[in-house]
């Protein structure tokens, strides 16, 4: 079996598919890929299943080194490897694939034909950082086994990378207490926090006046936008809790959840409002571009 | 009850705004009836509410709300289902639980009347969720019930037995916390490998005992 050897993890590379469905009534959380979009592509392109386990890299990438042959892809961010990225490439045995800071966002993702062999946990393969559910971030020394799941030929050629732009407003439709809030949060830019994790983006700008009303807690969805009583606004992101109690005005659109696993501290973000239709619009938009790697 | 979409994938039902005893069976029997729909990905069960996630690629708002509909008007089935009893030893008081003082101030109980008390009561678990596998419990006396703490701890130990107003909790994992930390178990309450992971589940009935008097 062919492995790969972690000759340095970068500052934070973990283990990711598309996550770990089905156990939010038990209070477990979804986790996954951060920008699964390009997980799914990286997949595609060398020919796996697209919820195949493979590696996400997170501002500063490491350096993997294969025993044997193999077939990669390199998507999201350029980590600066020195490969085409939105490509299968084919990786000789010794060589050592060498990533450093990103060029781009936050997030790099590889792909190995065949996908990663590790332990599942609770079905999935993603490693949730904060509780450690499938695993820890990868360490030095660490070794990978690749595993032999491909269903497809990898593709040949260089891809097109996403449709859309990293930079731009996020788009959101209203969320569950959108009643109670005027339109501050579209009238001013806010800066991504240090503070930011996969359980959150956490915000910085001018305060949502925090809405009177009590609520109960009530489960929270993947995008959701919260304002706690400081007003400063936190975006639930993949290892986002199952259920809170803050008031929630918004919530991001599917199409654009990649867009925050690239979003970096101190980026600029804004939102726009769209109506449910064009969420799904634009939805049905990406899946066709995605399916076009196959 | 109410059907609203809070996403472009989830759809919050809603029992209501408040925590009643029949809120809490039409939480429980969604949960369960909507378990392996097809295109259906998380339920998130709450006090009140239910959320449900789904597929946006094979599934929309309508058809999602047309299979809550139809398994809420179908008769709920007969016959007592079994509940299960987790008994949870707890080390009250001192490092364990510091905030025993406190609620025997608010309460205006002696801190040993407070213990007896919260070990007399039968709790139950309303529902699994906040930060892995977080049992909310409600049966707590009202006496009992004390505010939370104006600042959140940044760590709380895993195994902190806590009140928040009216309800009761117990942290499966260290984690930062707001609530009032009366003392503290070592019983494992989310196991990574369990299957499934949380030692309490949602309907579960839950006592405390003191450790050692078992």
């Amino acid at each position: 079996m062919n492995r790969i050897h972690v000759v340095s993890p970068g500052l934070l590379t973990t283990v990711q598919d598309l996550g770990r469905f089905g156990w939010a009534h038990f209070g477990v959380s979804a986790s996954g890929a951060a920008d699964a979009l390009a997980l799914r592509a990286g997949n595609l392109l060398v020919g796996n299943a697209e919820n195949a386990a493979a590696l996400e890299m997170t501002l500063l990438g490491g350096a993997f080194e294969f025993e044997a042959d193999a077939v990669i892809a390199l998507t999201g961010s350029d980590f600066g490897a020195g490969l085409p990225l939105w490509s299968a490439v084919e990786v000789r045995a010794g060589e050592t694939v060498r990533c450093g800071p990103t060029r781009s966002g936050a997030r790099g993702y590889l792909a190995v034909r065949g996908g990663l062999a590790v332990e599942r946990a609770m079905g999935s393969a993603s490693v949730h950082v904060a509780t450690g559910v499938g695993g820890r971030p990868l360490q030095k020394g660490d070794v990978l086994p690749i595993g032999e799941e491909a269903v497809r030929k990898p593709r040949v050629g260089q891809a097109a990378p996403p449709l859309g732009k990293r930079a731009g407003a996020l788009r959101v439709t209203p969320s569950a207490q959108a009643d109670w809030f005027g339109d501050e949060l579209y009238r001013g830019a806010y800066l991504v926090t240090e503070e930011s994790d996969r359980m959150g983006l956490r915000l910085r700008g001018a305060a949502i006046p925090s809405p009177a009303g009590h609520m109960l807690t009530e489960g929270v969805p993947l995008g959701a936008i919260q304002a706690p009583p400081d007003g400063q606004p936190i975006i639930l992101f993949v290892e986002h809790q199952t259920t809170g109690g803050y008031p929630k005005p918004a919530c991001v659109i599917s199409a654009d959840f990649w867009r925050l696993g690239q979003l970096r501290p101190r980026d600029e973000v804004r939102f726009e409002r769209v109506a449910m239709e064009r969420a799904m619009e634009l939805l049905r938009e990406q899946e066709k571009w995605l399916y076009g790697l196959v | 009850m109410t059907l609203r979409p809070v996403s472009d994938r989830s759809l919050l039902v809603s029992f209501g705004d408040e925590i009643s005893p029949e809120a809490h069976r039409e939480v429980v029997r969604l949960t369960h009836a909507l378990q392996g729909v097809r295109g259906i990905l998380s339920l998130h069960p709450a006090f009140a509410s239910v959320l449900v996630d789904f597929d946006p690629r094979v599934r929309d708002h309508a058809e999602i709300a047309a299979q809550v509909r139809e398994r809420l008007d179908a008769p709920a089935a007969s016959g007592a289902v079994e509940r299960r009893t987790v008994e949870i030893p707890v080390r009250f008081g001192g490092d364990d639980g510091p905030d025993l003082d406190d609620v025997a101030r608010h309460s205006g109980l002696a801190p040993e009347r407070v213990i007896e008390r919260f070990c007399a009561a039968r709790f139950e678990v309303c529902f699994v969720g906040f930060a892995t596998c977080f049992p909310y419990l409600g049966g707590l006396p009202p006496e009992l019930a004390t505010p939370r703490l104006a600042a959140p701890r940044k760590w709380v130990p895993e195994g902190s037995v806590a009140i928040a107003g009216r309800q009761a909790g117990v942290y499966p994992l260290a984690s930062p916390g707001g609530w009032r930390l009366i003392g503290r178990t070592s019983l494992r309450l989310f196991d990574r490998n369990g299957e499934p992971p949380p030692l309490l589940r949602m309907d579960d009935r839950a006592i405390f005992v003191p450790e050692g008097r078992r």
